[in-house]
Protein backbone atom coordinates (compact mmCIF):
# COMPACT_ATOMS: atom_id res chain seq x y z
CA UNK A 1 0.00 0.00 0.00
CA UNK A 2 1.44 3.32 -0.97
CA UNK A 3 0.65 6.76 0.30
CA UNK A 4 0.38 9.41 -2.39
CA UNK A 5 -0.26 13.09 -2.78
CA UNK A 6 -2.86 13.58 -5.47
CA UNK A 7 -5.16 16.27 -6.76
CA UNK A 8 -8.76 15.41 -6.01
CA UNK A 9 -11.93 16.86 -7.54
CA UNK A 10 -14.74 17.98 -5.30
CA UNK A 11 -17.83 16.01 -6.33
CA UNK A 12 -20.21 17.79 -3.99
CA UNK A 13 -20.33 19.56 -0.67
CA UNK A 14 -23.17 20.28 1.74
CA UNK A 15 -23.58 21.70 5.20
CA UNK A 16 -24.92 19.13 7.70
CA UNK A 17 -25.09 21.25 10.86
CA UNK A 18 -23.74 24.52 12.19
CA UNK A 19 -20.06 24.54 11.17
CA UNK A 20 -20.18 20.89 9.99
CA UNK A 21 -19.68 20.08 6.32
CA UNK A 22 -19.76 16.95 4.18
CA UNK A 23 -17.59 16.72 1.07
CA UNK A 24 -17.20 13.90 -1.46
CA UNK A 25 -13.85 13.83 -3.25
CA UNK A 26 -13.11 12.07 -6.52
CA UNK A 27 -9.73 10.41 -6.08
CA UNK A 28 -8.12 7.45 -7.76
CA UNK A 29 -5.20 6.01 -5.86
CA UNK A 30 -6.25 7.02 -2.35
CA UNK A 31 -9.85 5.83 -2.37
CA UNK A 32 -8.93 2.51 -3.98
CA UNK A 33 -6.89 1.53 -0.93
CA UNK A 34 -8.46 3.47 1.96
CA UNK A 35 -9.74 1.71 5.10
CA UNK A 36 -12.23 2.79 7.78
CA UNK A 37 -10.45 4.75 10.51
CA UNK A 38 -7.77 6.07 8.17
CA UNK A 39 -7.50 9.75 7.31
CA UNK A 40 -6.37 12.07 4.56
CA UNK A 41 -4.60 15.43 4.79
CA UNK A 42 -5.94 18.34 2.75
CA UNK A 43 -3.70 21.16 1.56
CA UNK A 44 -4.98 24.72 1.58
CA UNK A 45 -5.00 26.74 -1.67
CA UNK A 46 -3.49 29.60 0.36
CA UNK A 47 0.31 29.24 0.39
CA UNK A 48 0.56 31.04 3.73
CA UNK A 49 -1.01 27.94 5.31
CA UNK A 50 1.76 25.41 4.90
CA UNK A 51 0.50 22.41 6.82
CA UNK A 52 -2.12 20.02 5.49
CA UNK A 53 -5.22 19.44 7.63
CA UNK A 54 -5.72 15.82 8.75
CA UNK A 55 -9.38 14.77 8.39
CA UNK A 56 -10.78 11.28 8.95
CA UNK A 57 -12.60 9.36 6.25
CA UNK A 58 -16.36 9.25 6.80
CA UNK A 59 -17.12 6.99 3.85
CA UNK A 60 -15.12 5.09 1.27
CA UNK A 61 -16.78 4.43 -2.07
CA UNK A 62 -16.95 0.62 -2.52
CA UNK A 63 -15.96 1.10 -6.17
CA UNK A 64 -12.77 2.78 -4.94
CA UNK A 65 -13.34 6.01 -6.80
CA UNK A 66 -14.25 8.50 -4.09
CA UNK A 67 -14.01 9.27 -0.40
CA UNK A 68 -16.21 11.36 1.85
CA UNK A 69 -15.05 13.61 4.65
CA UNK A 70 -17.27 15.24 7.25
CA UNK A 71 -15.45 17.94 9.19
CA UNK A 72 -16.02 20.87 11.51
CA UNK A 73 -14.74 24.35 10.69
CA UNK A 74 -12.09 24.84 13.35
CA UNK A 75 -9.85 27.50 11.80
CA UNK A 76 -8.91 29.27 8.58
CA UNK A 77 -7.95 26.09 6.72
CA UNK A 78 -11.20 24.23 7.29
CA UNK A 79 -13.06 27.53 6.74
CA UNK A 80 -11.49 27.63 3.27
CA UNK A 81 -12.48 24.01 2.56
CA UNK A 82 -16.08 24.78 3.54
CA UNK A 83 -16.33 27.19 0.59
CA UNK A 84 -15.30 24.64 -2.04
CA UNK A 85 -17.90 23.83 -4.69
CA UNK A 86 -18.31 20.89 -7.02
CA UNK A 87 -15.48 20.72 -9.61
CA UNK A 88 -13.01 22.61 -7.38
CA UNK A 89 -9.68 20.83 -7.04
CA UNK A 90 -7.80 20.15 -3.81
CA UNK A 91 -4.48 18.42 -3.12
CA UNK A 92 -4.72 15.56 -0.66
CA UNK A 93 -2.26 13.15 0.95
CA UNK A 94 -3.28 9.66 1.93
CA UNK A 95 -4.43 7.21 2.88
CA UNK A 96 -2.79 7.85 6.26
CA UNK A 97 -2.75 5.91 9.52
CA UNK A 98 -3.76 2.37 10.36
CA UNK A 99 -7.58 2.21 10.57
CA UNK A 100 -9.92 0.16 12.77
CA UNK A 101 -9.35 -3.62 13.02
CA UNK A 102 -12.54 -4.52 11.14
CA UNK A 103 -11.64 -8.21 10.83
CA UNK A 104 -11.03 -8.55 14.57
CA UNK A 105 -14.60 -7.39 15.17
CA UNK A 106 -16.12 -10.16 13.04
CA UNK A 107 -18.60 -12.30 15.00
CA UNK A 108 -18.27 -10.03 18.04
CA UNK A 109 -20.94 -7.98 19.73
CA UNK A 110 -19.60 -4.52 18.97
CA UNK A 111 -20.45 -0.97 20.02
CA UNK A 112 -19.25 1.93 17.89
CA UNK A 113 -19.14 5.19 19.81
CA UNK A 114 -18.66 8.63 18.32
CA UNK A 115 -18.70 12.00 20.03
CA UNK A 116 -19.05 15.30 18.17
CA UNK A 117 -16.74 15.53 15.20
CA UNK A 118 -15.50 12.06 16.20
CA UNK A 119 -18.75 10.68 14.77
CA UNK A 120 -17.84 10.76 11.02
CA UNK A 121 -15.09 8.09 11.03
CA UNK A 122 -17.45 5.76 12.90
CA UNK A 123 -19.79 5.74 9.88
CA UNK A 124 -17.18 4.07 7.65
CA UNK A 125 -16.50 1.57 10.44
CA UNK A 126 -20.23 0.95 10.97
CA UNK A 127 -20.59 0.18 7.26
CA UNK A 128 -17.69 -2.24 7.33
CA UNK A 129 -18.16 -4.25 10.54
CA UNK A 130 -20.15 -7.46 10.29
CA UNK A 131 -22.07 -9.00 13.14
CA UNK A 132 -24.12 -7.73 16.05
CA UNK A 133 -23.45 -4.01 16.00
CA UNK A 134 -24.90 -0.84 17.46
CA UNK A 135 -23.81 2.79 17.32
CA UNK A 136 -23.84 5.24 20.21
CA UNK A 137 -23.60 8.85 19.09
CA UNK A 138 -22.98 11.84 21.33
CA UNK A 139 -24.02 15.33 20.21
CA UNK A 140 -24.05 18.76 21.85
CA UNK A 141 -27.68 19.38 20.92
CA UNK A 142 -30.36 18.35 18.45
CA UNK A 143 -28.19 19.13 15.38
CA UNK A 144 -27.63 15.41 14.91
CA UNK A 145 -25.57 15.22 11.72
CA UNK A 146 -25.19 11.75 10.11
CA UNK A 147 -27.70 10.17 12.56
CA UNK A 148 -30.07 9.09 9.75
CA UNK A 149 -27.23 7.47 7.85
CA UNK A 150 -26.22 5.41 10.89
CA UNK A 151 -29.85 4.36 11.38
CA UNK A 152 -29.92 2.87 7.87
CA UNK A 153 -27.15 0.49 8.92
CA UNK A 154 -28.21 -0.69 12.37
CA UNK A 155 -29.38 0.15 15.84
CA UNK A 156 -28.47 3.68 16.98
CA UNK A 157 -28.54 5.22 20.48
CA UNK A 158 -28.13 8.94 20.97
CA UNK A 159 -26.97 11.13 23.83
CA UNK A 160 -27.17 14.93 23.76
CA UNK A 161 -25.41 17.23 26.20
CA UNK A 162 -28.45 19.49 26.46
CA UNK A 163 -30.90 16.58 26.70
CA UNK A 164 -32.81 17.73 23.62
CA UNK A 165 -32.80 14.17 22.21
CA UNK A 166 -32.12 10.68 23.56
CA UNK A 167 -30.21 10.33 26.79
CA UNK A 168 -29.16 13.57 28.47
CA UNK A 169 -25.40 13.41 28.90
CA UNK A 170 -22.63 11.60 27.05
CA UNK A 171 -22.27 8.34 25.14
CA UNK A 172 -21.56 6.34 28.30
CA UNK A 173 -24.73 7.69 29.89
CA UNK A 174 -26.59 6.32 26.85
CA UNK A 175 -24.81 2.97 27.20
CA UNK A 176 -25.84 2.70 30.86
CA UNK A 177 -29.41 3.91 30.35
CA UNK A 178 -29.98 1.41 27.56
CA UNK A 179 -28.07 -1.38 29.37
CA UNK A 180 -25.91 -1.94 26.30
CA UNK A 181 -23.37 -4.74 26.39
CA UNK A 182 -20.41 -5.38 24.15
CA UNK A 183 -17.42 -7.60 23.57
CA UNK A 184 -15.64 -4.90 21.59
CA UNK A 185 -15.75 -1.09 21.35
CA UNK A 186 -14.52 1.24 18.60
CA UNK A 187 -14.59 4.93 19.57
CA UNK A 188 -13.62 8.38 18.37
CA UNK A 189 -14.26 11.73 20.01
CA UNK A 190 -12.91 14.32 22.43
CA UNK A 191 -10.14 13.12 24.76
CA UNK A 192 -12.24 13.28 27.98
CA UNK A 193 -14.82 11.01 26.31
CA UNK A 194 -12.15 8.58 25.14
CA UNK A 195 -10.59 8.55 28.61
CA UNK A 196 -13.96 7.66 30.14
CA UNK A 197 -14.57 4.94 27.54
CA UNK A 198 -11.11 3.51 28.19
CA UNK A 199 -11.87 3.27 31.93
CA UNK A 200 -15.33 1.79 31.26
CA UNK A 201 -13.91 -0.87 28.91
CA UNK A 202 -11.17 -1.76 31.40
CA UNK A 203 -13.71 -2.20 34.21
CA UNK A 204 -15.96 -4.38 32.06
CA UNK A 205 -13.14 -6.29 30.42
CA UNK A 206 -14.16 -5.15 26.92
CA UNK A 207 -11.61 -5.00 24.09
CA UNK A 208 -11.53 -1.34 23.10
CA UNK A 209 -9.98 0.59 20.21
CA UNK A 210 -9.74 4.39 20.30
CA UNK A 211 -9.03 6.81 17.45
CA UNK A 212 -6.90 9.71 18.70
CA UNK A 213 -6.27 13.22 17.45
CA UNK A 214 -3.20 15.47 17.75
CA UNK A 215 -1.68 18.45 15.93
CA UNK A 216 0.29 17.11 12.95
CA UNK A 217 2.82 18.42 10.46
CA UNK A 218 4.00 15.67 8.10
CA UNK A 219 1.20 13.12 8.66
CA UNK A 220 3.52 10.22 7.74
CA UNK A 221 5.57 9.59 10.88
CA UNK A 222 8.67 11.64 10.18
CA UNK A 223 8.37 14.85 12.19
CA UNK A 224 7.35 13.42 15.59
CA UNK A 225 4.89 16.25 16.30
CA UNK A 226 1.79 14.13 16.99
CA UNK A 227 2.94 11.70 19.64
CA UNK A 228 0.92 10.16 22.47
CA UNK A 229 2.25 8.33 25.49
CA UNK A 230 2.16 4.57 25.12
CA UNK A 231 2.50 1.67 27.54
CA UNK A 232 4.65 -0.35 25.18
CA UNK A 233 7.97 0.85 23.84
CA UNK A 234 7.35 2.68 20.57
CA UNK A 235 8.99 1.28 17.49
CA UNK A 236 10.49 4.60 16.34
CA UNK A 237 12.25 6.23 19.29
CA UNK A 238 11.92 3.57 22.04
CA UNK A 239 10.65 6.22 24.48
CA UNK A 240 6.96 5.24 24.90
CA UNK A 241 5.80 7.88 22.44
CA UNK A 242 3.66 6.45 19.65
CA UNK A 243 2.98 8.53 16.56
CA UNK A 244 -0.73 9.23 16.15
CA UNK A 245 -0.36 9.69 12.38
CA UNK A 246 1.52 6.48 11.67
CA UNK A 247 1.23 4.06 14.62
CA UNK A 248 -2.41 5.25 15.02
CA UNK A 249 -4.70 7.07 14.87
CA UNK A 250 -6.44 3.88 16.11
CA UNK A 251 -4.88 2.35 19.22
CA UNK A 252 -5.85 -0.45 21.57
CA UNK A 253 -7.12 1.58 24.55
CA UNK A 254 -4.87 -0.08 27.13
CA UNK A 255 -1.88 0.79 24.92
CA UNK A 256 -2.17 4.56 25.31
CA UNK A 257 -2.01 6.96 28.25
CA UNK A 258 -4.62 9.60 27.52
CA UNK B 1 26.05 20.06 -16.95
CA UNK B 2 27.67 19.52 -13.55
CA UNK B 3 25.62 19.59 -10.36
CA UNK B 4 28.26 17.93 -8.18
CA UNK B 5 29.63 19.97 -5.31
CA UNK B 6 32.41 19.32 -2.84
CA UNK B 7 31.39 19.79 0.76
CA UNK B 8 34.34 19.62 3.16
CA UNK B 9 36.01 16.94 1.02
CA UNK B 10 32.85 14.94 0.41
CA UNK B 11 31.50 14.94 -3.13
CA UNK B 12 27.72 15.30 -3.35
CA UNK B 13 25.88 14.34 -6.56
CA UNK B 14 23.97 17.59 -6.21
CA UNK B 15 23.79 20.32 -3.58
CA UNK B 16 20.31 19.43 -2.26
CA UNK B 17 19.66 17.68 1.05
CA UNK B 18 16.85 17.98 3.56
CA UNK B 19 17.03 19.73 6.89
CA UNK B 20 17.49 17.69 10.06
CA UNK B 21 14.30 16.84 11.88
CA UNK B 22 11.95 17.25 8.94
CA UNK B 23 12.69 13.90 7.31
CA UNK B 24 13.29 11.34 10.06
CA UNK B 25 16.04 9.06 8.79
CA UNK B 26 14.51 9.01 5.33
CA UNK B 27 12.30 5.91 5.62
CA UNK B 28 8.97 7.77 5.73
CA UNK B 29 9.75 10.12 2.84
CA UNK B 30 11.32 7.23 0.92
CA UNK B 31 7.71 6.30 0.10
CA UNK B 32 7.42 9.53 -1.88
CA UNK B 33 10.88 10.35 -3.23
CA UNK B 34 13.79 8.29 -4.51
CA UNK B 35 16.43 8.90 -1.84
CA UNK B 36 19.12 8.10 -4.43
CA UNK B 37 18.36 11.45 -6.00
CA UNK B 38 19.31 13.52 -2.94
CA UNK B 39 22.80 14.97 -2.57
CA UNK B 40 22.67 13.79 1.03
CA UNK B 41 20.21 12.68 3.67
CA UNK B 42 20.54 14.58 6.95
CA UNK B 43 19.14 12.57 9.85
CA UNK B 44 17.05 13.71 12.76
CA UNK B 45 19.27 14.67 15.72
CA UNK B 46 20.63 11.69 17.62
CA UNK B 47 21.90 11.73 21.21
CA UNK B 48 23.88 9.24 23.30
CA UNK B 49 20.67 7.90 24.89
CA UNK B 50 16.98 8.01 23.85
CA UNK B 51 15.26 11.37 24.45
CA UNK B 52 11.47 11.48 24.89
CA UNK B 53 11.07 15.07 23.65
CA UNK B 54 8.54 17.65 24.81
CA UNK B 55 4.83 17.37 25.74
CA UNK B 56 2.22 18.00 23.02
CA UNK B 57 1.08 20.16 21.31
CA UNK B 58 4.50 20.29 19.73
CA UNK B 59 3.65 22.31 16.62
CA UNK B 60 1.57 25.28 15.56
CA UNK B 61 1.07 26.84 12.17
CA UNK B 62 1.87 30.52 11.70
CA UNK B 63 1.44 32.83 8.71
CA UNK B 64 3.83 31.46 6.08
CA UNK B 65 5.56 29.26 8.61
CA UNK B 66 5.27 26.99 11.61
CA UNK B 67 6.55 26.72 15.13
CA UNK B 68 7.87 23.44 16.45
CA UNK B 69 9.01 22.32 19.87
CA UNK B 70 9.55 18.61 19.31
CA UNK B 71 12.42 18.65 21.80
CA UNK B 72 14.71 16.32 19.85
CA UNK B 73 12.86 13.08 20.52
CA UNK B 74 15.23 10.38 19.28
CA UNK B 75 16.03 6.71 19.88
CA UNK B 76 19.65 7.25 20.93
CA UNK B 77 22.80 6.20 19.11
CA UNK B 78 22.47 2.42 19.70
CA UNK B 79 19.15 1.99 17.90
CA UNK B 80 20.12 4.62 15.34
CA UNK B 81 23.38 2.88 14.45
CA UNK B 82 21.81 -0.57 14.19
CA UNK B 83 18.66 0.47 12.30
CA UNK B 84 18.87 3.83 10.54
CA UNK B 85 22.42 3.77 9.19
CA UNK B 86 22.02 0.32 7.55
CA UNK B 87 18.74 1.54 6.01
CA UNK B 88 20.40 4.61 4.50
CA UNK B 89 23.34 2.56 3.20
CA UNK B 90 20.96 0.98 0.68
CA UNK B 91 20.93 4.27 -1.17
CA UNK B 92 23.46 6.03 -3.35
CA UNK B 93 23.46 9.21 -1.30
CA UNK B 94 25.71 10.71 1.34
CA UNK B 95 24.76 10.38 5.01
CA UNK B 96 24.94 13.38 7.33
CA UNK B 97 24.21 12.52 10.95
CA UNK B 98 22.90 15.34 13.12
CA UNK B 99 24.31 15.03 16.64
CA UNK B 100 22.71 16.51 19.75
CA UNK B 101 23.65 16.46 23.41
CA UNK B 102 23.05 18.00 26.81
CA UNK B 103 26.75 18.27 27.65
CA UNK B 104 30.08 18.26 25.83
CA UNK B 105 30.56 14.68 26.99
CA UNK B 106 27.23 13.66 25.38
CA UNK B 107 28.27 15.13 22.02
CA UNK B 108 31.68 13.48 22.20
CA UNK B 109 30.16 10.09 23.03
CA UNK B 110 27.97 10.19 19.91
CA UNK B 111 30.75 11.57 17.72
CA UNK B 112 33.08 8.77 18.84
CA UNK B 113 30.43 6.09 18.30
CA UNK B 114 29.90 7.36 14.76
CA UNK B 115 33.62 7.22 14.03
CA UNK B 116 33.45 3.58 12.96
CA UNK B 117 30.10 3.88 11.20
CA UNK B 118 29.79 4.33 7.42
CA UNK B 119 28.53 7.91 7.58
CA UNK B 120 29.99 10.77 5.57
CA UNK B 121 29.60 13.92 7.64
CA UNK B 122 28.58 14.93 11.16
CA UNK B 123 26.36 17.93 11.77
CA UNK B 124 26.66 19.17 15.35
CA UNK B 125 23.41 20.69 16.55
CA UNK B 126 24.31 23.59 18.85
CA UNK B 127 21.21 25.54 17.93
CA UNK B 128 18.05 23.70 18.97
CA UNK B 129 15.88 26.25 20.79
CA UNK B 130 13.58 23.62 22.31
CA UNK B 131 15.71 21.82 24.87
CA UNK B 132 16.63 23.19 28.28
CA UNK B 133 20.18 21.89 28.33
CA UNK B 134 22.64 21.73 25.46
CA UNK B 135 21.33 22.79 22.08
CA UNK B 136 21.21 26.53 21.73
CA UNK B 137 23.11 27.07 24.99
CA UNK B 138 26.23 26.02 23.08
CA UNK B 139 25.39 28.17 20.08
CA UNK B 140 24.88 31.65 21.51
CA UNK B 141 28.30 32.23 23.04
CA UNK B 142 31.30 32.36 20.69
CA UNK B 143 33.64 30.85 23.31
CA UNK B 144 31.23 27.92 23.76
CA UNK B 145 30.90 27.50 19.98
CA UNK B 146 34.67 27.35 19.59
CA UNK B 147 35.08 24.97 22.52
CA UNK B 148 32.40 22.49 21.44
CA UNK B 149 33.70 22.60 17.87
CA UNK B 150 37.23 21.81 19.09
CA UNK B 151 35.95 19.00 21.31
CA UNK B 152 33.98 17.39 18.49
CA UNK B 153 36.82 17.78 16.00
CA UNK B 154 39.26 16.14 18.42
CA UNK B 155 37.10 12.99 18.50
CA UNK B 156 35.56 12.95 15.01
CA UNK B 157 36.70 10.75 12.15
CA UNK B 158 34.34 12.43 9.69
CA UNK B 159 34.25 16.11 8.67
CA UNK B 160 32.34 18.23 11.18
CA UNK B 161 29.60 20.69 10.26
CA UNK B 162 28.52 23.10 13.01
CA UNK B 163 24.83 24.01 12.78
CA UNK B 164 24.43 27.62 13.84
CA UNK B 165 21.54 29.42 15.49
CA UNK B 166 20.07 32.62 14.05
CA UNK B 167 19.14 33.69 17.58
CA UNK B 168 22.33 35.73 17.98
CA UNK B 169 23.30 39.37 17.62
CA UNK B 170 25.92 38.77 14.93
CA UNK B 171 26.04 35.51 12.96
CA UNK B 172 29.55 36.25 11.68
CA UNK B 173 30.93 36.06 15.24
CA UNK B 174 29.55 32.52 15.61
CA UNK B 175 30.71 31.50 12.12
CA UNK B 176 34.23 32.73 12.94
CA UNK B 177 34.15 30.91 16.29
CA UNK B 178 33.26 27.65 14.50
CA UNK B 179 36.08 28.26 12.03
CA UNK B 180 38.52 28.98 14.87
CA UNK B 181 37.46 25.73 16.53
CA UNK B 182 38.41 23.81 13.39
CA UNK B 183 34.97 23.18 11.85
CA UNK B 184 35.00 21.77 8.32
CA UNK B 185 31.71 23.44 7.39
CA UNK B 186 28.82 25.34 8.89
CA UNK B 187 25.09 25.01 8.33
CA UNK B 188 22.59 27.78 8.90
CA UNK B 189 20.06 28.75 9.89
CA UNK B 190 18.33 26.67 12.53
CA UNK B 191 14.91 27.97 13.57
CA UNK B 192 14.17 31.40 15.06
CA UNK B 193 12.71 31.27 18.56
CA UNK B 194 9.05 32.28 18.49
CA UNK B 195 5.76 32.10 20.34
CA UNK B 196 2.09 31.78 19.45
CA UNK B 197 -0.83 32.41 21.75
CA UNK B 198 -4.22 30.76 21.27
CA UNK B 199 -6.61 33.63 21.96
CA UNK B 200 -9.67 31.38 22.25
CA UNK B 201 -8.16 29.12 24.89
CA UNK B 202 -6.03 31.99 26.29
CA UNK B 203 -2.97 29.82 26.50
CA UNK B 204 0.23 29.10 24.60
CA UNK B 205 -0.24 27.23 21.34
CA UNK B 206 2.74 25.02 22.23
CA UNK B 207 3.09 23.08 25.47
CA UNK B 208 6.71 24.28 25.54
CA UNK B 209 5.47 27.92 25.33
CA UNK B 210 8.18 28.79 22.79
CA UNK B 211 9.20 26.99 19.63
CA UNK B 212 11.37 27.30 16.57
CA UNK B 213 9.96 29.25 13.63
CA UNK B 214 10.60 27.79 10.20
CA UNK B 215 9.15 28.01 6.71
CA UNK B 216 9.13 30.69 4.00
CA UNK B 217 8.48 33.44 6.56
CA UNK B 218 12.12 33.20 7.70
CA UNK B 219 13.81 32.86 4.30
CA UNK B 220 15.00 36.47 3.87
CA UNK B 221 16.62 36.35 7.33
CA UNK B 222 18.32 33.08 6.40
CA UNK B 223 19.61 34.33 3.03
CA UNK B 224 21.01 37.45 4.71
CA UNK B 225 22.80 35.37 7.37
CA UNK B 226 24.23 32.93 4.82
CA UNK B 227 25.53 35.89 2.81
CA UNK B 228 27.11 37.49 5.92
CA UNK B 229 28.68 34.20 7.02
CA UNK B 230 30.03 33.56 3.52
CA UNK B 231 31.78 36.94 3.61
CA UNK B 232 33.19 36.28 7.08
CA UNK B 233 34.63 32.76 6.83
CA UNK B 234 36.21 30.46 4.25
CA UNK B 235 34.22 27.42 5.35
CA UNK B 236 31.70 25.82 3.00
CA UNK B 237 28.13 26.59 4.03
CA UNK B 238 24.93 24.54 3.93
CA UNK B 239 22.20 27.14 3.55
CA UNK B 240 18.67 26.58 4.79
CA UNK B 241 15.64 28.37 6.15
CA UNK B 242 12.33 28.44 4.32
CA UNK B 243 13.37 26.89 1.01
CA UNK B 244 10.14 25.97 -0.78
CA UNK B 245 11.35 25.65 -4.38
CA UNK B 246 14.39 25.81 -6.64
CA UNK B 247 14.33 29.60 -6.88
CA UNK B 248 14.64 29.80 -3.08
CA UNK B 249 17.49 27.27 -3.16
CA UNK B 250 19.30 29.27 -5.85
CA UNK B 251 19.10 32.40 -3.70
CA UNK B 252 21.06 30.60 -0.99
CA UNK B 253 23.63 29.27 -3.48
CA UNK B 254 24.11 32.71 -5.02
CA UNK B 255 24.49 34.14 -1.49
CA UNK B 256 27.36 31.75 -0.85
CA UNK B 257 25.99 28.33 0.11
CA UNK B 258 27.77 25.27 -1.32
CA UNK B 259 24.76 23.11 -0.51
CA UNK B 260 21.18 23.70 0.58
CA UNK B 261 18.68 21.94 2.82
CA UNK B 262 14.92 21.71 2.33
CA UNK B 263 13.04 21.53 5.62
CA UNK B 264 9.49 22.63 6.35
CA UNK B 265 8.65 22.41 2.63
CA UNK B 266 8.59 18.61 3.00
CA UNK B 267 5.44 18.95 5.13
CA UNK B 268 3.81 21.12 2.48
CA UNK B 269 4.91 18.90 -0.37
CA UNK B 270 6.53 15.49 0.22
CA UNK B 271 8.13 15.72 -3.24
CA UNK B 272 9.77 19.11 -2.47
CA UNK B 273 13.39 17.87 -2.38
CA UNK B 274 13.39 16.30 -5.84
CA UNK B 275 11.39 19.19 -7.28
CA UNK B 276 14.12 21.57 -6.02
CA UNK B 277 16.80 19.41 -7.70
CA UNK B 278 14.87 19.30 -10.98
CA UNK B 279 14.23 23.05 -10.78
CA UNK B 280 17.91 23.87 -10.29
CA UNK B 281 18.78 21.68 -13.30
CA UNK B 282 16.15 23.43 -15.40
CA UNK B 283 17.49 26.86 -14.34
CA UNK B 284 21.02 25.86 -15.30
CA UNK B 285 19.84 24.51 -18.65
CA UNK B 286 17.81 27.62 -19.40
CA UNK B 287 20.63 29.99 -18.46
CA UNK B 288 23.44 28.00 -20.07
CA UNK B 289 25.25 27.30 -16.81
CA UNK B 290 27.69 24.40 -17.18
CA UNK B 291 28.77 24.05 -13.57
CA UNK B 292 26.75 24.76 -10.45
CA UNK B 293 29.96 25.72 -8.68
CA UNK B 294 30.04 28.89 -10.79
CA UNK B 295 26.87 30.02 -9.00
CA UNK B 296 28.14 29.58 -5.44
CA UNK B 297 28.56 33.04 -3.92
CA UNK B 298 28.18 34.66 -7.34
CA UNK B 299 26.21 37.57 -5.91
CA UNK B 300 28.43 39.84 -3.90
Amino acid sequence: MAKVKETARVICQEQLAEGVYSMWLDTTTISAQALPGQFISLYSHDGSRLLPRPISLCEIDPEGEAVRIVYRVAGKGTEEFSHYDAEDMVDILGPLGNGFPIKAAEGKKILLMGGGIGIPPMLAAFQAVKGEKAAVLGYRDSQMFLKNEFEELGKVYVATEDGSFGTKGNVLDAVRQNRLEAEMIFACGPTPMLRAIKDYAAQKGIVCYLSLEEKMACGIGACLACVCQSKEMDEHSHVHNKRVCKDGPVFLAEEVEI
Amino acid sequence: MNMKVNLAGVELNNPVMEASGTFGSGAEYGEFVDLNRLGAVVTKGVANVPWPGNPTPRIAETYGGMLNAIGLQNPGIDVFASRDIPYLKHYDTKIVVNVCGKSTEDYIEVVERLGDEPVDLLEINISCPNVKEGGIAFGQDPKAVEAITKACKAHAKQPVIMKLSPNVTDITVMAKAAEAGGADAISLINTLTGMKIDVNRRTFALANKTGGLSGPAIKPVAVRMVYQAAQAVKLPIIGMGGIMNSEDALEFILAGATAVAVGTANFHNPYATVEVIDGIAAYMEKNGIEDINSLIGAVR
